[in-house]
């Protein structure tokens, strides 16, 4: 650990006004995996993206062996060694693996030596892939091996690593561990970036802590405690989920029953349905848990009705309504918050005043009365929400693409909150949210059981929902396992229904 | 230095203004450079093109008899596009409802009553409606893309006038030439005043009106607005997709169909193998150019219409060929468009040396 490959020397970007990243040092050395902590937009990827080369600095140099160096673009990075696995994958989905790891190499060896390639250098990593497999039938975490096999095929000196267990089960961390703990013992330096910190602490050997751009703490994560590193990362000490106002009833009504929903796949690449069971009581949370596109987004569809189902495959506060619309299953009482912000659950092009009618014109007799819109009722609905989930906005009614992630998730499950509903559903409800943000939402959801109102939060985020929920049910491939108390299911055993293997008996 | 775009945050409200003005402006200067190459002065020529038809009582009469067959197309395209449903048959439309309406002058010319007028007006819209309501089919049935279907049925309306023209509805008394028996009486749109302007100006406006309330105020115009935006967010919001195809295309089908009366029941008064000078084609330019709005619609609608009167009288003052027109509204539409990009986007010169 001792030759600095990468640098940052007093890094700085700025875009217009505002200064994303503010003087940044920080360097990493062969053999060592470094964590980049921040919260969302700490300005962690901007960092990352001008070490990368899609982004030149404004000022501050970065130096490369300890010399300076101009990454004008990211195949010169990659032609210095420098290789990236991005959070979003780019993969085509109808090509094969080979296929697409061809696409990004220099043009060269055949498809056969290649495939023979990956596949030795998968195996050896323990990150098994069959090279003639067509991506779109690969799971989430064996799409990241394709990138990850893309990036080691060229043999970089240095690694980075955006999010990369987002998407993963923790057995499937859990590997990508292994792997990284090897890369590093060949002298391999990796730059890895996250929020979450229990892994940071088992992983890392160094950790850069950003905050509004600005380098806050440079440590050895092993040393400090979770909580400890949270409060750097967020500034204060993060409110903890209050779980004592929940009501302990399990005995409620239940206000949402599924009974054997299946619903056939939209498309190659959609997640077809298979016999769902759920029950939600009144005053209950309950948490689907599991890997984005395991049919999470399918069931939420069936549920708000934007798709429907045989007319008994669900009901609602005793109301058989599985081919009703959206709108008359809100008039039920059911308030929906999807999973994306902009484009489903706002219109990025509208005012917030605007924004308040889409869901609620049928609920709300006094937003559209015999067909006009009365939008002085709107905009006061509009500074309600806002008001009531301190949503901070530059302008008194601005559109809904200017505010931030998190401004605009309060307001989108302000707006379904403020109906006082009867029944909850909630896809992602923190997904891409700054922390002081999320801790205002769960404890909101939180509230709303307490106050005798049925849950339904769809979530990857296992914290989350051992924070907020009373019961929990994986979802994987389609399939629904039995809800189980938070307090009587592992960790462990979540990972292995989300794996889609059975939990084990005696955990 | 280069110049690069810039996304803004939000877009620009008085970009949103400023930018048909623009385009407008722009389309002038190339106007005036083109004139210049033909050795036209271009004072003169922008002159005789946008402001002679302003100085006597009689052109101006006439600008609004070329506005408002482009009025009301141009507010039904823009709820159209503002839905993002591209009707770009408004041509065939019209000449739809110019044949539904025209049948009755033609095959009951006897029928003289007040109500005749308002049968023609009725299957005018009827004809115009159901003709918009094939694309709509095709695209909500099959999924064919609305700007294929509705494009290739223009030039179906258009043989099948001709047809008509030529063979059954021809004037049996008319030397064979390719026309219809005039239309008499009752079947001619009431004039206003003593010159040519007719009842269609006067559609034209309610039906902008109309339809600026409904875009502003009512719930059905914010479904529209909602599907063009973002239609998952539509659908979430319990809007369907495909209602708001047929409303749109039997809105501006029905409107064309209209206009396409107005034409032929006003100025000319029979049935030609042309009965439109393209105005079904020229409304998209005014949809644009109003900004989607009904209200700038009307605007819109009368400077376009002031690029017809202005290319016939350069026709006869500067003897220059009648395609100038034509070439003119198609610099103006390149213009709106490019300008557009404005209101999301805002230039910047950059350092060229940042990039390398």
């Amino acid at each position: 650990m001792s030759t600095a490959l990468l640098a940052a020397h007093q890094v700085s970007k700025r875009f217009g006004d505002f200064t994303a990243v503010d003087a940044v040092s920080l360097t990493l050395h062969a053999g060592e995996i470094h964590a980049l902590l921040g919260e969302n937009g700490a300005g962690k990827s901007t960092l990352v993206k001008m070490f990368y080369g899609s982004l030149q600095p404004t000022a501050g140099e970065i130096l490369w062996r300890g010399a300076p160096l101009r990454v004008d673009n990211p195949a010169q990075a990659r032609a210095l060694g420098i290789a990236m696995v991005f959070q979003h994958f780019s993969l085509f989905e109808a090509l094969t693996v080979s296929e697409n790891i061809a696409l990004a190499l220099p043009p060269g060896p055949s498809l056969a030596d290649l495939s023979a390639r990956i596949e030795a250098l998968s195996q050896d990593y323990g990150l098994p892939l069959t090279a003639n497999q067509v991506v779109a039938d690969l799971s989430v975490g064996e799409r990241q091996r394709v990138e990850i096999i893309r990036c080691l095929l060229q043999e970089p000196a240095v690694l980075i690593m955006d999010e990369p267990t987002a998407v993963l089960t923790p057995q499937e961390a859990d590997q990508l561990f292994d792997t990284l703990r090897r890369l590093a013992a060949e002298g391999c330096a990796i730059l890895y970036i996250s929020h979450r910190l229990a892994e940071v602490r088992a992983l890392c050997h160094h950790a850069t802590i950003l905050r509004h751009g600005r380098v806050v703490a440079d440590l050895d994560p092993a040393a400090e405690t979770a909580d400890s590193l949270a409060e750097l990362m967020v500034g204060t000490s993060i409110l903890a989920q209050d779980k004592s106002m929940s009501s302990t009833a399990t005995d409620g009504l239940a206000v949402l029953a599924v009974r054997d929903l299946s619903v056939p796949a939209d498309g190659p690449f959609g997640v077809a349905l298979q016999h769902i069971d759920l029950t939600v009581k009144a005053g209950e949370i309950v948490a689907i848990a599991g890997i984005a596109g395991n049919g999470q987004s399918e069931l939420f569809n069936t549920l708000s009705g934007e798709c429907l189902s045989t007319p008994g495959a669900v009901t609602i506060d005793g109301q058989v309504c599985g081919d009703w619309p959206v709108s008359r299953r809100r008039a039920l009482g059911a308030a929906f918050v999807p999973e994306e912000r902009l484009g489903h659950g706002a219109v990025p092009d509208l005012p917030l005043s605007e924004n308040v009618i889409l869901t609620r014109h049928a609920s709300d007799r006094d937003l559209a009365r015999g067909g006009f819109v009365n939008s002085r009722a709107a905009a006061a609905l509009a500074r309600r929400v806002a008001a009531a989930f301190d949503v901070r906005k530059s302008r008194p009614d601005p559109e809904a693409r200017a505010l931030s992630g998190g401004n605009l998730q309060k307001f989108v499950i302000g707006r379904e909150l403020d109906r006082a509903p009867r029944l909850l559903i909630v896809n992602q409800p923190t997904w891409g949210v700054d922390a002081g943000a999320a801790a205002v939402i769960r404890q909101a959801l939180i509230a709303l059981a307490a106050d005798g109102a049925a849950v339904l939060m769809i979530s990857q985020d296992l914290d989350e929902i051992f924070a907020v929920a009373d019961r929990v049910a994986v979802i994987a491939r389609g399939r629904l396992a039995p809800a189980r108390p938070v307090t009587d299911i592992s960790r462990r055993d979540i990972g292995l229904l989300m794996a889609g293997l059975p939990a084990q008996a005696a955990s | 230095m280069i110049l690069t775009l810039e996304r803004r945050p939000e877009r620009s409200q008085w970009m949103a203004v400023l930018s048909p003005l623009l385009a407008v402006t722009l389309t002038a200067i190339v106007g005036a450079v083109i004139f210049a190459a033909q050795g036209i002065h271009p004072g003169r020529a922008l002159y005789v093109y946008f402001i002679d038809p302003l100085t006597t009582s009689w052109s101006l009469e006439e600008l609004a008899v070329k506005s408002s067959p482009l009025i009301l197309i141009g507010v039904g395209l823009a709820v159209c596009f503002k839905a993002k449903v591209w009707n770009i048959g408004a041509e065939g439309q019209l000449t739809a409802g110019a044949l539904a309406g025209a049948a009755v002058p033609i095959l009951l010319p006897t029928f003289q009553s007040p109500p005749v007028l308002a049968v023609m007006i009725v299957l005018a819209i009827a004809g115009g409606a159901l003709y918009g309501a094939i694309p709509a089919l095709l695209k909500t049935r099959f999924g064919a893309n609305e700007i294929l279907t509705s494009l290739m049925l223009v030039y179906v309306a258009q043989l099948l006038l001709d047809w008509l023209v030529r063979g059954p509805w021809r004037d049996p008394n008319g030397f064979n030439f390719p026309q219809s028996a005039a239309f008499e009486g009752w079947q001619v749109l009431p004039h206003l005043g003593d010159g040519r302007l007719h009842l269609g100006i006067v559609f034209a406006l309610v039906a902008a009106m109309v339809l600026s309330v409904v875009m502003d105020r009512t719930l059905k115009g914010f479904e529209i607005k909602v599907i063009g935006a973002a239609p998952r967010a539509g659908g979430f919001a319990g809007f369907s997709a495909n209602r708001t195809v047929w409303f749109c295309f039997l809105l501006s089908g029905a409107l064309a169909g209209v206009a396409g009366l107005c034409e032929v029941a006003g100025p000319s008064g029979h049935l030609q193998p042309v009965v439109s000078p393209g105005y079904g084609f020229t409304a998209i330019i005014v949809a644009f150019l109003g900004r989607l709005n009904p209200l700038g619609v009307v605007l819109a609608g009368v400077v376009l219409g002031l690029s017809y009167l202005g290319g016939e009288g350069a026709q006869i003052d500067l003897g220059v060929s009648d395609k100038t027109t034509q070439v003119f509204q198609g610099i103006l539409l390149f213009f709106i468009l490019a300008c557009d990009t404005l209101i999301l986007y805002r230039l910047r010169w950059r350092a060229a040396a940042a990039r390398g």
